[in-house]
């Protein structure tokens, strides 16, 4: 499966990318407007979401899953499993 | 453009929605059997449920000329009540031999607890030793990636499984190589805010291929849409993939991993509609 050209993708979701990010700007703005904004300063929640605005700025590919990897609890090798009977 | 929904509840959802689905080219779906919403109280709870899976909406699909088929477990929310669990599990093969039943599911984890996982292996013997296949429920947000690892842990401890036969659904961004590299079939859930929008669903088939995945709506009483389906072949059309990926996504792949089960009654499949074939060897 090919994907769009980049110019064709930059075109057609230019306009979509730019909405989201007002979006996210005005929830953070919306947040910080509200009363005791300093008291969820450092809200995981907020953290976490301040790490996916980083990997946005970085031009090195696969930010849909790093971001999805961001919002993730890490697993656990060697969990106790039950057994197959 | 026919497609098949191969994961939505529609004991949640009104005929309207049948009627919709078909006009937009759905002739089958598949049901997994799922949260009311609440806790049911007792076992005859489940089985009053699994008949509304067996009898009644294969029926009321019918008018609309879709097949309905239907997948039984208890989910993973209710296996803290290993007792009850443990009680519907036993019951299930009262309702092995109805037609529409391909096999055992949405089975899963939720908050990746022990007695979950536990649950989750019980239902696990149970479609070895009745040779069924299994749908599985990833968890959601972010429980989503450590459970799918979970559930893959477990698989592969059992030998008897041949991931071929199982289906891991709503994988995403992080979690859809881990299905596929691990030989099972896997599926993208279309739903909003928590799961897959189109959009990012094509991006992932344009990532990882189209062999061995599916799309669904997952349509329920949560905010859903049951023609989530028909946006993403749109959005497909949209980016210009051909009619053939289209249709192997939404229709050849769910026909082939159904096909597997050994209750499979082959219905006509009906041909590429008028849309799909190329516009030269058009009459
Ligand atoms: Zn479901």
């Amino acid at each position: 499966m090919t994907p769009l050209a980049a110019e064709q993708a930059l075109d057609r979701y230019f306009l979509e990318a730019r909405a989201k990010l007002l979006d996210i700007a005005a929830i953070l703005d919306r947040i910080g407007r509200g009363a005791n904004a300093s008291a969820v300063e450092n809200d995981p929640r907020l953290v976490r979401i301040r790490e996916a605005i980083a990997v946005l700025g970085d031009q090195s590919g696969g930010r849909a899953e790093r971001i999805q990897r961001i919002f993730s609890l890490e697993y656990e090798p060697g969990w106790r499993m039950p057994e197959p009977k | 453009m026919y497609y098949i929904d191969p994961h939505i509840h529609m004991i949640s959802r009104i005929t309207d929605d049948y009627e919709r689905m078909a006009q937009c080219g759905c002739i089958a779906v598949s049901e997994p059997a799922f949260w009311a919403g609440f806790d049911r109280g007792s076992v005859e709870g489940f089985r009053d449920y699994f008949r509304h899976l067996t009898e009644f909406e294969p029926k009321r699909a019918a008018q609309f000329n879709i097949r309905h088929y239907s997948w039984l477990c208890i989910n993973a929310k209710e296996a803290e009540n290993v007792s009850l669990a443990r009680e519907v599990i036993a019951m299930i093969p009262d309702f092995l031999d109805r037609p529409n039943v391909l096999g055992i599911g949405e089975i899963g984890l939720n908050k990746n607890t022990p007695n979950e996982a536990t649950i989750f292996q019980e239902h696990v013997d149970l479609a070895m030793k009745t040779n069924e296949l299994i749908l599985i429920h990833t968890p959601h947000l972010e429980d989503k990636y450590k459970g799918t690892r979970m559930i893959i842990d477990m698989l592969k401890n059992d030998r008897r499984v041949d991931p071929a036969r199982v289906l891991i659904d709503h994988v995403e961004e992080h979690t859809v190589r881990l299905a596929l590299d691990g030989g099972f079939w896997c599926a993208m859930t279309l739903y909003p805010t928590t799961k897959c929008t189109p959009a990012r669903a094509v991006d992932i088939l344009e990532m990882v291929g189209t062999d061995n995945i599916m799309v669904n709506s997952a349509g329920d009483w949560g905010k859903s849409d049951p023609m989530a389906v028909p946006q993403l072949i749109q959005e497909m059309k949209h980016r210009g993939h051909s009619e053939a990926a289209i249709r192997k996504v939404v229709f050849e792949n769910p026909l082939k991993f159904f096909r597997q089960s050994h209750r499979w009654q082959e219905w006509e499949i009906p041909e590429p509609s008028r849309d799909e074939v190329p516009a030269e060897t058009q009459a």
